[in-house]
């Protein structure tokens, strides 16, 4: 029986890794995860366009990828751009203020990324913090992770965790 | 040292934190919408998806050149994006729209209004003496059937029939090229990757088993 044929089978799949996985796969396995992180960190009504863009941009650079990365961690990274660039975008918009209102008013019509009042209140905290929140909380992701997505040192991206945990715990004292 | 205020934070947030049905079915929709940008704008290598036949489902794939698989339902749909993307392109979506004239085409061969495909092929997955076999292969006419020995002979290889029959069996694009035309001289219908019974069915549908 000719390699081919073993090849059609996928029996060679166990042999070689030098691919990443199929672009659907890491898209079916990841979108929630990205979802979420930017609902929780950009808000509703932008997390589509970042969604996209996150994807598109992990397409474009895909085949470059090794078989080994931590796929997860990477993808967040590249959505952590995206939101901060829609953070600047936003800014530079200077939207009018009545905009803004209706803007905040729509963002915090529903639980945010996570659900409920304590995932509200993270909204609401600085970006590095609130990345770091979400990157902690709802991709899991381990400090050093957090780090490299949000292109820090390890210990200033447990310093933003630490301190993102603080203001919320006041916030909800209060 | 962390104060039980934060722990009880960190348990809520984590709690909070848990994928709500809601939320997945969002992200599934936006992933929907991100697949037809990717297909619309040709920023995959590879299209593929799942299609309903007489023979069962099927699974198909295009590139920019064009079909360059099929394969019967047992392989799955997964291993197949797998396949490709270790031996072509790990740029691959399931864009089931961007199969439409595979569907349509495979469609009317099934109902028999169509007797030959006019579908591009991509023959990248197809090996150079593959290559002069299977060419040999789509030449057969709908209805008739050659032989292992005849395809060897016009293939013009010195390895013969079981060379022949070794290409055929790595066929990629079964039904399309059509070796299911391809079989044993003494009559009977030697062998097929999709199992014998899709051949005999496939044979049956073109009227050439009497």
């Amino acid at each position: 029986m000719s390699i081919s044929r073993f090849r059609a089978r996928g029996v060679l799949r166990a042999v070689s890794h030098s691919a990443p996985p199929p672009f659907q796969a890491f898209l079916d396995e990841n979108r929630d995860v990205v979802w979420r992180y930017l609902v929780s960190t950009v808000g509703a009504g932008e997390a589509e366009d970042c969604f996209q863009e996150t994807f598109i941009s992990a397409l474009r650079a895909y085949p470059r990828l090794r078989a080994d990365s931590n796929l997860r961690a990477w993808v967040l990274t590249i959505a952590h751009r995206k939101a901060i660039d829609a953070h600047r975008g936003r800014a530079r918009r200077a939207l009018p203020l009545a905009e803004i209102d209706a803007l905040d008013a729509r963002v915090a019509n529903g639980p945010q990324g996570g659900e409920g009042e304590l995932w509200r209140a993270v909204g609401e905290l600085p970006p590095r913090q609130r990345s770091a929140v979400a990157l902690r909380f709802i991709a899991d992701l381990a400090h050093r992770d957090i780090a490299h997505a949000i292109g820090c040192s390890e210990e200033a991206a447990r310093r933003s965790l630490h301190e993102g945990l603080a203001k919320l715990r006041a916030q909800v004292a209060a | 040292m962390r104060s039980p205020a934060r722990e009880a934070i960190e348990r809520e947030l984590r709690l909070g934190a848990v994928p709500s049905p809601a939320r997945s079915e969002q992200a599934a929709a936006a992933a929907e919408r991100l697949v037809e940008r990717i297909a619309a704008d040709g920023l995959a290598d590879i299209a593929y998806a799942t299609l309903d036949s007489p023979l069962g489902e099927l699974h198909a794939a295009v590139t920019r050149r064009g079909l360059v698989r099929i394969g019967f339902a047992e392989e799955g749909s997964d291993e197949l994006a797998q396949e490709l993307a270790q031996r072509l392109s790990a740029r691959i979506v399931r864009a089931p729209r961007m199969l439409d004239p595979v569907r349509r085409e495979l469609e009317e061969y099934f109902a028999g209004s169509r007797t030959r495909f006019e579908l591009e092929l991509d023959w990248t997955l197809i090996g150079p003496f593959a290559r002069l076999v299977l060419a040999r292969t789509a030449a057969i006419p709908y209805g008739s059937h050659s032989s292992y020995g005849e395809i060897a002979a016009q293939a013009g290889s010195p390895r013969g029939a079981r060379a022949a029959g070794n290409a055929l069996g790595s066929n990629p694009i079964p039904i399309v090229i059509p070796c299911h035309r391809v079989l044993h001289s003494g009559g009977g219908l030697g062998g097929y990757g999709g199992g014998l019974e899709r051949k005999r069915w496939l044979l049956e549908l073109e009227g050439a088993l009497q």
